[in-house]
């Protein structure tokens, strides 16, 4: 080879052989310098749910999913409280499709209560429950505080008289929302019910 | 569409011309309707036999119940006491009996029911002990009028219902320079603040001069829309008449729906913006209905208590359209009896007006302080849009959105239940004025999908905060475990290293007990000898009772507790000989009958 191309291409090669050891020099430096402990991933999903940790995701409270999901072992439709709004926020956090939530998913927000007459205060519940919304002491009454109950039902099978039951969360004008929506005009009764000659009949 | 601050002249009645008004964006013309029903003077509605009284007519907290079941309360009352700072009492409209405090239907768009106060009216309808009338409020504190405000109950009577005592306090932060009073009623068939101002001018006026004290603001505009002239004369003759024409001016306004909007109002009379979020005292301007002007003068010149109000029934669908005097808690069946009745062809009952009111599925709810209109639709009135249409992105509804939002958008993100890009076109800044579905021609129910976005987003707020507490509740739990969990490692470890530490000392100690026992089991058996020969009998009962109580006591502590008692002492000495405790050996007899008697059960 003439010694002119030889020299262009040795300049180039050591070109990019500098350029190389100056980028791998910075990444090594950054990787060291900005290093983060923990997952901010899993962070950042396990704040879209809604901490019941009642498992029914199948794992072992809301922290495990979340970090299942960041490390794409997951699908993201498996939060059953969190239902269609958490499935969503993940699937725009991540970029990942928008998939399919199970009907079992979607009812409404039960919070749950011990028929005190049966409890026989074995204390098994207040052990099982994740946010220590139960009362009580062994041989004594217990109780569930509604405020702090989020409805994870971890409490209903360890009983063994089956005194605890899920109620509806009972819907007041501080709770109501207004709906979506959908052939909203289909829906409303007739106020033809008001005038005299139906209330008489009715 | 565009901002234009015309010149446009504010007309007194005389027809002079007086200061600018501005423009504000968009606005829709609707037919007003009112002859309907301004032609009439006000009525007095007939007390109910039954008073229905919400303990809850204001934004923020309920009011508590004071009164219980089967207590006389008289006319003025105080029924519910407020419960915190932004709230308001509820007092009695009436004199009557309490028959019960339970849930009832109240008007809302929900048709849910709340906690009412139910009063038996007795006819008498005689007052209750009244706080005292402050006549020269001039010279009191404003606090002092602020608290005789809250404790009559009063709150903003336009429809929004807050708390008044509330918005006359802005702070020292925010320094008010104008009063504006809205008398701009610009919903279609709402007729109830023309006639207040028609009849209650004066007491409208001096509502105004006390909330001028109160705030300590120099001016005040009164905006009337010119479509109510005789009411825009009555307000000018009083201000005349009060001699306060230096600071209050009557300024009449183009009739636009919606003019009345706050926001919008104040942008007409004074030309500037109230901020996104933002609220009117940022830009040093508070606004009121004119009926809540008239109760703040009721309740500090009197020292009454908000009981009533001005209620408009209109529409075609009842016979004789009228304003009426009400009792707060009136069934709105009673003022479309009080009407003549339905003509027979009602399509819709609705609570307001026709853009912001919302339907009714039965008339048998109280009138509450909100309450302005009972409206009785025909069909021909409110005809069925039907199916919406799709969208056709013509951008009618970008160009009559009084709030300068734009709906197109809001729509699309709030059909597709994104709500994070909603509110990122400002969806709170939304006055649900309802321009934007009054003039879409695909018929798209567009207020609704917003009402529905602020709702959903209010309600993922709260769930929102409730698992950041159930994760703290959950976080603080496993630590509680880990705790316990180290802490019975640590006594576990304890108590190995102190078995171990014993068995050493044990060891080399053990050779001077042994030596101890020993001397003790001769000294015994030297007694037991010389007692044996002396009382012979007496010593062998002794030794039998003895041992039912050694054989008694391991059984009575094998008690199922779940924090296990220490072993009695009298297990500990078992290794002892029975001569020692043969003097013992009645008190080992009782304890013994004690701890039989425990195992037993």
């Amino acid at each position: 080879m003439p010694l002119r191309e030889s020299f262009v291409m040795l300049t180039a090669i050591t070109a990019m052989a500098l350029l190389a050891g100056v980028f791998g020099l910075l990444l090594g430096y950054s990787a060291i310098r900005f290093h983060i402990d923990g997952d901010p991933i899993a962070d950042q999903v396990d704040a879209l749910l809604p901490q019941s940790q009642c498992g029914q995701c199948g794992y072992p409270g809301c922290r495990p999913y979340a970090e299942a999901v960041a490390g794409g072992e997951a699908e993201i439709n498996l939060c059953a409280p969190g239902g269609e709004a958490a499935m969503l926020a993940i699937a725009d956090l991540l970029g990942r499709e928008p998939m399919a939530v199970g009907e079992a998913v979607e009812k409404p927000k039960c919070i749950a209560v011990i028929d005190e007459q049966t409890c026989i205060g074995c204390t098994l519940c207040l052990q099982a429950c994740p946010v220590d919304a139960i009362v009580g002491a062994a041989k004594q009454l217990h109780g569930i505080i509604a405020s702090e109950c989020t409805g994870c039902e971890l409490c209903t099978k360890p009983c063994p008289v089956e005194c605890i039951h899920l109620v509806p969360v009972p819907q007041t004008i501080a709770t109501w929302k207004w709906p979506y929506p959908a052939r909203v005009q289909a829906k409303a009764p007739p106020a033809s019910e008001l005038l005299p000659e139906h209330r008489e009949a009715a | 569409m565009f901002n234009i601050a015309s010149p446009l002249a504010g007309l007194l009645p005389g027809g002079e011309s007086t200061r600018r008004l501005w423009h504000f964006h968009g606005g829709v013309h609707l037919p007003d309707e009112k002859e309907l029903s301004n032609r009439t003077p006000v009525q007095g509605a007939a007390i109910p036999a039954q008073l229905v009284i919400p303990l809850q007519q204001h934004i923020g907290a309920p009011a508590r119940p004071c009164v219980g079941v089967g207590d006389r309360v008289l006319k003025g009352q105080l029924i519910g006491e407020p419960q915190g700072y932004i709230s308001a009492p509820v007092h009695a409209s009436s004199s009557g009996i309490v028959r019960a405090i339970e849930l009832r239907e109240i008007p809302h768009p929900s048709g849910l029911s709340a906690p009412c106060v139910v009063i038996e009216t007795d006819g008498e309808d005689a007052w209750a002990e009244l706080p005292q009338p402050l006549a020269d409020f001039a010279a009191e504190d404003p606090n002092r009028l602020r608290e005789r405000i809250r404790m009559s109950g009063i709150v903003g009577m336009g429809g929004a219902s807050f708390p008044s005592n509330v918005k006359l306090n802005p702070g020292k932060d925010q320094p008010i320079d104008t009063l504006v009073i809205n008398g701009a009623e610009c919903e279609p068939y709402i007729t109830c603040d023309d006639l207040l101002m028609r009849e209650q001018a004066t007491d409208i006026v001096d509502g105004v001069r006390i909330m001028l004290h109160i705030l300590g603001a120099g001016r005040c505009l009164v905006g009337i829309e010119d479509n109510k002239p005789e009411a825009a004369e009555a307000m000018c003759a009083a201000v005349a008449a009060a001699g306060v024409g230096d600071r209050v001016e009557v300024v009449v306004i183009p009739t636009l729906y919606p003019s009345g909007g706050e926001k919008q109002l104040i942008r007409i009379l004074t030309g500037k913006e109230v901020p996104s979020h933002g609220i009117p005292a940022q830009v040093g301007i508070v606004c009121q209905n004119v009926g809540t002007a008239c109760a703040v003068a009721d309740a500090v010149l009197r020292g009454r208590p908000l009981i009533e109000r001005y209620v408009t029934a209109t529409g075609r669908g009842i016979a004789e359209p009228r304003n009426y005097r009400v009792r707060i808690g009136t069934p709105a069946a009673d003022l479309v009896a009080a009407s003549g009745g339905y003509t027979g062809e009602l399509a819709k009952l609705v609570a307001g007006g026709p853009m912001m009111g919302f339907r009714l599925d039965t008339d048998a709810v109280p009138i509450t302080k909100a309450t302005n209109c009972i409206l009785a639709l025909t069909p021909a009135e409110s005809p069925d849009p039907g199916e919406p249409l799709a969208c056709i992105r013509c951008g009618r509804c970008a160009e009559v959105c009084p709030a300068q939002l734009l709906p197109q958008q809001m729509y699309w993100h709030a059909r597709a239940k994104d709500l994070d890009k909603v509110q990122d076109y400002n969806l709170f800044d939304c006055i649900e004025c309802g321009c934007c579905a009054h003039v879409c021609p695909s018929h798209i129910p567009l207020v609704q999908y917003y009402r529905y976005a602020k709702t959903e987003s209010w309600a993922r707020e709260k769930e929102k905060r409730a698992a950041e507490h159930a994760r703290e509740r959950h976080a603080a739990r496993e630590a509680r475990l880990e705790r316990q969990e180290r802490e019975r490692q640590a006594k576990l470890r304890k108590q190995k290293e102190l078995a171990a530490a014993k068995k050493k000392v044990g060891d080399a100690g053990a050779d001077d007990k042994k030596a101890a026992i020993e001397a003790a089991r001769k000294r015994a058996a030297a007694k037991r000898a010389a007692a044996g020969k002396a009382a012979g009998a007496e010593g062998v009962q002794a030794d039998a009772a003895a041992k039912p109580a050694a054989d008694a006591g391991p059984g009575a502590t094998n008690q199922p507790d779940v924090a296990p008692k220490p072993p009695a002492s009298s297990t500990g000495d078992t290794s002892g000989t029975g001569a020692p405790r043969a003097p013992a050996a009645n008190d080992a007899k009782a304890h013994a009958a004690e701890t039989a008697d425990e195992a037993r059960a």
